[in-house]
């Protein structure tokens, strides 16, 4: 029972990082039914801009996590004018390999500035170094930040989607381009901002994962955006609360595979799951099965 | 009011529009009549600024809009009911009205023209928190129209707004587009069903493979022996 216990809570903390990274992928996918495949590698730069901030400049871990959110926020919004914008009414296998390109880009961009090393965050101090028993469960500070984060970015993005006049402007652009536009929207700036809360996302689990697992390198981002892309396609593909619960079950999955000894198959398992679910399922678990299929 | 001159619309090879000109004046309803693929909703579409044309002019009370975004003709006063209805099918029926408001700021007044479209379909009104999807086909034409509406048209654009629709319905539709009309909207009406627009318009264009070929009031029209053989069925 503790184990399983322990299972969930370990779960957690990797689905939290999943879920962020999928909100950006399904969001996208929503309102340019584009597969960002540079979006892994947003998250990647949010967890060195927090790197910098955290071992070089000696920042704190919340000013930190504002600055890689920001800074992710601008390339994201960045990436979208220079790279996919022009190709709005291109055929969607060109706006693919762009994406492709553009992550290759990041990576080797990166690889470049930061070398290919692997780098390791600094040691947590104080209350962030701290865990706590339950019985047998340990958990640790930087677990409940973890979740704690992760649920506050997720109330934010469902109140600024729900109820803001912009959130509505991007739900309305994702249903229908030109309809929006005869409401007087904005459909390039909507479009924009939607980059850029994806990205402000995928920089806030980038950081997270960089106190978590403390080491981070160029790749980094290339095995957990595939798994968020699974999870996004999980819950069904530019359905927010989709890739929330896509997120979370993708990560308890492959924890408990780990946990119950095989570890070598945790990849392996999710995308097991991916091919699963465009089989009896593609348009996800919270999709309506007429909708488009991945 | 509205005055479009000599426009050309070009499909990358296929020339939809050679050089339609026309004019909405201040309180009429006009009606545009013509057969599948004359080229009505591209002529609506070019108007409300979704497409750019080859050349030619569009002016609204004098001012040439011709390059203006489709946002700013939003702004100015042109709001256009799209062929097939378009509403948001994921959002309430509420949460549509609210978007053909999307460019005001003026909360009160808002209230004011969503009280007088619930008015104009009370059931809208019952259903305000359905999602618009799950509506009838008929409710959702009068959402549309009741959304394009929020935005306080000068001039409204209304693309066969009787498409699929049963005979009594397609009746009360056409009813409330007089309605508006006599409460002050401008309207431009597209239509295949041209004895239904005649008979309200108070001028008409016959439109042929993108050019004009006929215009006069609807009441000259619906006397014409041309239009009774092509559109009115003899
Ligand atoms: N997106 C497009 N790409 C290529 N050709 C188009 C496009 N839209 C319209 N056309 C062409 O332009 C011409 C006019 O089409 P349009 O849709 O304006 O006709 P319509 O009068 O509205 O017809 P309907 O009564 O069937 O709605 C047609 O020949 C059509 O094939
Ligand atoms: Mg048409």
């Amino acid at each position: 029972m503790e184990q399983l216990l322990q299972q969930i809570v370990n779960g957690i903390s990797l689905g939290s990082i999943y879920a962020l990274i999928a909100l950006g992928y399904t969001m996208v996918y929503g309102i340019i039914k584009l597969i960002n495949f540079a979006h892994c590698d947003v998250y990647m730069i949010g967890a060195y801009v927090g790197y910098v901030c955290m071992a070089k400049l000696g920042l704190g871990f919340f000013p930190s996590l504002l600055a890689s959110m920001l800074v992710c926020t601008l390339l994201g919004v960045v990436i979208e004018k220079i790279a996919y914008k022009p190709l709005r009414n291109a055929t969607r296998i060109t706006a693919l390999i762009t994406a492709i390109g553009v992550s290759l880009f990041l990576e080797y961009t990166t690889m470049f500035f930061a070398s290919a090393d692997v780098r390791t965050y600094p040691p947590m101090t104080g209350f962030m170094a701290k865990t706590f028993k339950m019985g047998d469960v340990v958990i640790s500070a930087q677990q409940i930040l973890i979740a704690l984060i992760t649920v506050i970015l997720m109330v934010l993005l469902q109140l600024i989607v729900k109820k803001t006049r912009i959130g509505k402007a991007m739900r309305a652009v994702s249903l229908d381009k030109d309809a929006a536009e005869l409401m007087g929207i904005d459909v390039d700036s909507t479009i924009s901002f939607t980059f850029a809360l994806g990205s402000a996302l995928a920089g806030a689990a980038g950081i997270l994962v960089g106190v978590y697992y403390n080491s981070i390198n160029p790749l980094m981002g290339v095995l957990p955006g595939l798994k968020a892309f699974v999870a996004a396609v999980f819950g069904g593909i530019g359905i927010i609360p989709g890739a929330m619960l896509g997120g979370y079950v993708i990560g308890i999955i492959e924890v408990f595979v780990a946990g119950l000894g095989y570890s070598m198959y945790r990849d392996a398992v999710v995308f097991a799951i991916l091919i699963l679910i465009l089989i009896v399922r593609p348009a996800g678990l919270l999709g309506k099965n007429t909708g488009e299929k991945v | 009011m509205l005055e479009v001159r000599n426009l050309h619309v070009h499909f990358g090879v296929i020339h939809a529009l050679k050089g339609i000109s026309l004019t909405v004046n201040d309180g009429e309803i006009v009606t545009l009549i013509g057969a599948n693929g004359a080229g009505k909703t591209t002529t609506l579409r070019t108007i409300s600024g979704l497409k750019k044309p080859t050349s030619g002019e569009i002016i609204l009370d004098g001012v040439d809009i011709t390059n203006a975004s489709a946002q700013e003709r939003v702004r100015i006063g042109i709001s256009h009911v799209p062929e097939g209805r378009r509403v948001f099918s994921n959002m309430t029926v509420l949460e549509n009205l609210e978007l053909g408001a999307y460019l005001r700021k003026d909360k009160e007044e808002i209230a004011k023209d969503l009280k007088k479209v619930f008015d104009l379909f009370p059931v809208l009104a019952d259903r305000r928190k359905q999602l618009a999807g799950t509506l009838s086909g008929g409710e959702q034409q009068m959402l549309a129209i009741g959304r394009a509406l929020m935005s306080r048209p000068k001039i409204l654009l209304l693309d066969e707004p009787s498409m699929g629709l049963a005979p009594l319905l397609v009746q009360e539709i056409f009813n409330i587009i007089k309605d508006v009309n006599s409460n002050g909207t401008t309207v431009l009406l597209v239509e295949q069903n041209a004895r239904m627009a005649l008979q309200i318009a108070h001028r008409a264009y016959v439109i042929e493979t993108g050019r004009i070929v006929l215009s006069g009031t609807g009441a000259e029209l619906m006397e014409s022996e041309e239009i009774k053989k092509a559109y009115l069925g003899g």
